[in-house]
């Protein structure tokens, strides 16, 4: 890992030791502690965790929004302490809520943008019809943001983010909220921009899938940690195992099954996770049949990101994120 | 898990034709960022012109329904108590519509849009003056339609007297406008607490500025509370304005209030934005 963020030309985020703390009712609560993280041009980056695990706070420290405790930070090429304006230009941001004003029209506010970017008059005209024809904003164009649909209003949102053709794009919790119709349309969106402009993607999510479907690379994070960083295969490969399922004619069976693969009984059930499930499976059947153990079902199941969260930590992501659902 | 119909996946693979992203966006100034958020907020405005004049409805129902008593409790004519009336309605008008301007901040700061503008390069400054600046709009079209109302009834329109009380009432509007962004930027997401501020502040400021009432006849301490009201100094001077009396000397008086809110709104306001996070 370099050491000297400015020395390395295509970097496009370098993070060390990046803390953010907040007083809370007397008490110090470290929202963030000393999150080092890189990330190359070109890159499609997840950061996936809980609510509360610390990602929108990072996003929103390397984005200027908020300035950090400790640590630094260079992004698309500037220092967020140093020249935070550097910083704004050459990114992008799609924050949790609804960038366009209520009462605004669509491409008013994608023209108020242009402006804000400093962008010419002829030149943001141009960016926002190339936009709204990009993102299928055309029959909504004319209308006020607080008429459109939850997945419309997050095409918006994007087209904000997009419109000073940033080179990093930041999404915080791009389909939080949206139907799953909506959110496979906006997941779309989000990978033919990367494979049109080459736009390097930082994206907070709490959704496995988002993560493991969208991204190239996934850094889990929790409690104000990074506590994994790999691709979701090698997450999935190194920290969790296929999960086998062996089912028999009765709990005594089992019993001795499970002693012999090395797995837990519960009743007639044999559950095993083990590195290469699917290579096993057949040898386990053929050999507990040689013991005189049939097995009369089996399963087997890739691991999930879900399964990597639980190794890391012990808990279930999916049941944190149904519960904040 | 697999609802998604698309092939994420593959289609996520590393961009083999693409040209690099660069940026287009530029460093700017005070003046233009001010200007581009002024043309933002002015907007919906222009789309729908009808929301500047539904918002006189009330100095409307004050004029139409409250002039009428004082006319009967004053036993003058009807001419003459406009000329003294209308005036305090004008400032009503700069009064309610700047006051309450926080709280389309405040909506911004909850939804998400305001947080998207403190990512964009503009300095922050032009956040808080932009929006101030186009609070005028509004204030001098209700102004005018308020005055011109009157015009039939017998009120006497004295034509420089009006633009320069309107210029006053503009520069007055932004101070309380920009003090209105302070409390919203105060508040955050408190909306009880930037409306129980409003509700508290505005009534006693109405009142106790001889707006509606002369405040002559009340007593010692009502005209104490008058002399430091900022707001009673502008109407004092928007009726002489109005009268076309321009050596009158309560003008200097409106006119420094009016200054002097704004300066302190401004510097409040841009204060309060640079520490928004």
């Amino acid at each position: 890992m370099p050491r000297d963020a400015r020395g390395m030309t295509n970097q496009m985020i370098t993070a060390r030791g990046l803390t953010k703390t907040f007083r809370a009712k007397g008490q110090e609560v470290a929202a963030v502690q000393g999150v080092d993280l890189s990330v190359a041009e070109g890159e499609l980056v997840a950061f996936l965790g809980p609510n509360g695990a610390g990602k929108s706070t990072t996003v929103r420290m390397l984005t200027t929004l908020l300035p950090p405790t400790a640590g630094d930070a260079v992004v698309a090429g500037s220092d967020i302490r140093r020249d935070p304006a550097g910083v704004r230009r050459r990114i992008g941001y799609v924050g949790q809520g609804t960038s366009g004003g209520h009462t605004q029209r669509v491409r008013d506010e994608l023209h108020a943008q242009g402006a804000f970017y400093g962008m010419g008059r002829r030149e943001t005209r141009a960016r926002a019809a190339e936009l709204i024809d990009s993102l299928e904003l055309g029959q909504v164009a004319n209308r006020q943001v607080q008429s459109l649909s939850g997945g419309q209003k997050r095409r918006v949102d994007i087209a904000l983010g997009l419109i000073h053709r940033p080179e990093l794009l930041f999404l915080d919790e791009p389909s939080t909220g949206l139907d799953p119709h909506s959110r496979a349309n906006l997941w779309e969106h989000i990978v033919d921009l990367r494979r049109e402009t080459g736009t390097t993607i930082f994206l907070t999510t709490h959704y496995l899938d988002e993560a493991d479907q969208l991204a190239e690379r996934v850094m889990v994070m929790d409690e104000g940690r990074v506590i994994a960083d790999d691709t979701a295969p090698a997450l999935k490969q190194q920290l969790a195992g296929d999960r086998v399922t062996l089912a028999f004619g009765s709990a005594t069976d089992a019993a001795a099954a499970a002693a012999r693969v090395g797995g837990e009984s519960h009743g007639a059930v044999v559950t095993v996770t083990a590195p290469d499930g699917d290579r096993a499976l057949p040898r386990w059947i053929r050999e507990l049949a040689d013991a005189g153990l049939d097995v009369h079902a089996a399963t087997h199941r890739p691991p999930t990101l879900d399964d990597v969260f639980l190794a890391l930590t012990g808990r279930s992501l999916r049941e944190e994120g149904a519960a904040a659902a | 898990m697999n609802t998604i119909t698309t092939d994420a996946a593959t289609a996520a693979s590393r961009p083999t034709d693409a040209r690099p992203a660069a940026s287009v966006a530029r460093p700017t100034g005070f003046a233009r960022d001010t200007a581009a958020v002024f043309v933002r907020e002015s907007r919906p405005l222009v789309r729908d012109p009808f929301s500047v004049v539904f918002s006189l409805v009330q100095p409307l129902v004050f004029l139409g329904l409250f002039g009428p008593l004082l006319v009967g409790a004053a036993g003058g004519d009807v001419a003459g108590t406009l000329q003294w009336f209308v005036p305090g309605i004008l400032v009503m008008v700069a009064l309610f519509g700047t006051a309450a301007t926080g709280s389309n901040l405040l909506f911004e700061m909850q939804t998400g849009s305001h947080e998207r503008t403190l990512v964009a390069p503009l300095s922050r400054g032009t956040l808080l003056v932009g929006r101030a600046l186009k609070d005028v709009v509004p204030l001098v079209i209700q102004g005018t339609i308020v005055v011109l109302v009157a015009v039939p009834f017998g009120f006497r329109l004295d034509v420089p007297g009006l633009l320069v009380g309107l210029a006053m009432l503009a520069v007055f509007g932004v101070g309380l406008g920009a003090l209105s962004y302070t409390l919203a930027l105060a508040c955050r997401n408190r909306d009880w607490m930037f409306w129980m501020v409003h509700q508290t502040l505005l009534f006693p400021l109405m009142i106790l500025s001889g707006m509606l009432l002369p405040l002559d006849e009340g007593p010692a301490w009502m005209r104490v509370a008058a002399a430091v009201n900022p707001l009673s100094y502008v109407v004092d001077a928007e009726r002489a304005l109005l009268a076309g009396a321009f050596g009158d000397p309560s003008i200097l008086g409106g006119v420094l209030a009016a200054v002097a809110t704004c300066a302190v709104g401004l510097t409040l306001g841009v204060r309060a934005m640079r520490r928004a996070r």
